[in-house]
């Protein structure tokens, strides 16, 4: 993770000496090139959360999910946090907590309103399914529609983020991170290990007292933003500094054996669970102290998995890799630098692939086939946006100021 | 990386490809062999079957029990019918007390009563649809199927969990997994057989055996998947029973 820093701590801000003065907590770049490693994974986060959203097929074996306990959710919502502190942490020094806050909010408007449009477009799926549908195999289930018979109060928990449809639970937990994102940044400018530390002991709490956000009709936050702070601050820690002060801890021979033995063991267990047959070899013990897995409270053993994951990686992926240039990367890249619009558009043709699915009954193939498809277009409107930021918009992009809204695509 | 992802993918393939032959059955509906074992033991069954004594079953559960008006075909009336065939020599009583729209917690606060008027050998509790439904805690849920699974061994009774249905259409607004989950960590702590409906029926979508996603207004289909879903249950116990050696014996 050395490297990933290494552009935070490039061109540090102390040459003037009113920035040493205000001697910031935290080191910030200069704008310089893209970290792509970062466009990189969460492009992938992207593709796979969108194959996980959709039925189960032979691409769902090339999620990572399946072979650890963490998954796509908690590298999008960790590089998101990254990125947001990268790029407004760098407002907030140049332009000042106000303005920062101010461009912070306005984006937290963006995604409000990119959820507000999935809802509509998720209500007129499920109204049609619910007006065509009639399987006796399913009378019980279908009781799950009822709530159409009150669309006044459902639309507006959905605007209050209290209804929230399966698959829908992402932009709702980001939208409440970023809105915190100007305390946390704000804190970080003081100390960034003590917010750290705060941000650890608010995750505890949760775990001891059991906190949550409840939802419509019932139930929950499905991620529950107390926990998941964690991670996006743990990401923004990490752009501001904390990567580069890890540095030696992530290059040591112990970090690294210890991070193997952890994935390899997360990989035995998830094993047990496709194949039972194996599932006599796990100690009931362990077992017992293990499960379940909490997703919604991002269960310690998630977020270990990803800290391994993410520490191997760092080792093994130089920032400088040619590879990160080539062909074969770009789409993945692309659609991890539009993050926001590719998230919005994958939900969407998940419950499209969904309706696909339904309306044509076809096998295998056609579930493959609609994967395959969703992502070609995925890859093809990242390509067109970036062609509208670079080209299309240029005129207006030279006005622009410092604070890149893409490169924020922290956003996304 | 990636080749090893393909490996697995293919690994999985092969192993999944060699599913349990069903015999001469009207309907293919073949169900691979791991789904229907089960490390955990029907103790009181073996016994009831050893010493000849009847079988009473007794089938809790929700709407997704029973298929409307048409009970005689729905799934619990096809495991009685498929036990009497594997045990002739015993008189097998089934009864099924539909709890529409209770949660586990609400189940699970009638089952002493229940328990002591039926004196069930063996219960077959069917729960999770409602719970997902209404998103219930899943921890709530845990909670709750532990301490009826627990009231039920108490009360001298053999229980073996049923799992939500695999229902495709509605995957966008129940969100099953928690659910699931949870019903595998209470089986595995109390060391009770856990028959897995959604992976069954997912199996049987995907291998084409039924379109789980049709559309169609007959209760043909539904009449066809609890056929299927019966004769399962019944090998299923019958295994966990370890019927299948008592008998040889």
């Amino acid at each position: 993770m050395s490297s990933i820093a290494d552009p935070v701590a490039a061109t540090p801000l102390s040459d003037s000496k009113a920035a040493a003065a205000a001697a910031p907590a935290i080191a910030l770049p200069v704008a310089g090139e893209r970290e792509l490693r970062l466009d990189l994974f969460r492009g992938m986060a992207l593709w796979l959360i969108f194959v996980d959203h959709l039925p189960a097929n032979i691409l769902t074996w090339f999620t990572i999910r399946n072979y650890g306990f963490s998954d796509a959710t908690e590298i999008f919502i960790f590089i998101s946090g990254y990125t947001a502190a990268f790029v407004y942490g760098r407002a907030m020094l140049e332009a000042g907590t106000v303005v920062a806050t101010a461009r912070i909010l306005r984006r937290v408007w963006q995604i409000y309103v990119a959820h507000v449009f999935l809802f509509t477009i998720f209500l007129a799926e499920i109204s049609y399914v619910a007006t065509s549908f009639e399987n006796p195999l399913y009378t019980e289930e279908m009781g799950i529609m009822d709530f159409l018979k009150q669309p006044d109060v459902t639309i507006i928990q959905a605007l209050l983020l209290r209804f929230r449809p399966v698959n829908m639970d992402v932009l709702p937990l980001y939208i409440v991170l970023m809105l915190f994102l100007p305390l946390i940044l704000w804190l970080m400018k003081w100390r960034a290990d003590v917010t750290l530390a705060l941000s650890a002991a608010l995750y505890a709490l949760t775990w001891h007292y059991d906190w949550y956000l409840s939802a419509y009709p019932n139930g929950f936050w499905a991620f529950n933003p107390f926990a998941w702070q964690l991670l996006f601050v743990f990401g923004a820690w990490c752009a501001l500094g904390g990567a580069k002060r890890m540095s030696r801890i992530l290059s040591s021979p112990v970090t690294l054996w210890i991070a193997l033995a952890y994935l390899a063991g997360a990989f035995f267990v998830t094993m047990t669970w496709y194949f039972p047959q194996l599932s006599h070899l796990m100690p009931r013990r362990i077992e017992q102290w293990m499960y379940p897995i909490n997703k919604t409270d991002l269960d310690v053993l998630r977020f270990a998995h990803f800290l391994a994951l993410a520490a191997i990686t760092v080792r093994f992926l130089p920032k400088d890799w040619p590879g990160l240039k080539s062909i074969w990367l770009r789409p993945l890249i692309l659609c991890g630098q539009h993050s926001l619009e590719i998230f919005c558009l994958g939900v969407f043709l998940a419950f499209a692939g969904h309706f696909v699915l339904a309306e044509i009954s076809g096998g295998a193939l056609l579930h493959f086939l609609i994967s395959i498809a969703g992502i070609l277009i995925m890859s093809g409107m990242a390509w067109v946006i970036s062609w509208y930021k670079h080209s299309a918009d240029k005129s207006a992009r030279t006005k622009g100021t410092g604070g890149n809204a893409d490169l924020a695509g922290g956003g996304g | 990386m990636k080749s090893a992802f393909l490996g697995l993918t293919l690994l999985a393939g092969l192993l999944t490809a060699s599913p349990a032959r069903a015999e001469d059955t009207p309907q293919s509906c073949e169900v691979p062999a791991y789904l229907l074992t089960s490390e955990s033991r029907l103790s009181h069954v073996a016994d009831a079957v050893k010493n000849s004594s009847p079988l009473n079953v007794l089938v809790v559960g929700s709407r997704s029990s029973t298929i409307a008006a048409s009970e005689t075909s729905a799934y619990p009336a096809k495991l009685q019918a498929m036990l009497k065939e594997r045990l002739p020599a015993l008189p097998i009583n089934l009864s099924v007390e539909l709890q529409t729209g209770k949660t586990a917690e609400e189940a699970t606060a009638t089952f002493v009563k229940l328990v002591e008027a039926k004196r069930p050998t063996l219960v077959i509790w069917q729960t999770g649809t409602v719970d997902a439904m209404r998103s219930i805690d899943p921890d709530d849920f845990r909670g709750a199927v532990d301490e009826g699974v627990a009231a039920l061994q108490k009360a001298g009774a053999d229980v073996v969990l049923v799992n939500l249905q695999y229902s495709p259409r509605t995957e966008t607004m129940i969100s099953a997994p928690p659910y699931l989950d949870n019903m595998r960590v209470v089986a595995q702590q109390h060391d009770v057989p856990l028959f897995d409906r959604f992976a069954i029926m997912r199996h049987w979508n995907d291998s084409g055996d039924f379109d789980l996603f049709s559309t169609t207004h007959g209760a043909d289909l539904a009449k066809r998947v609890h056929a299927c879903l019966g004769r399962a249950l019944s090998k299923f116990v019958i295994e966990a029973a370890h019927l299948n050696q008592a008998q040889q014996n």
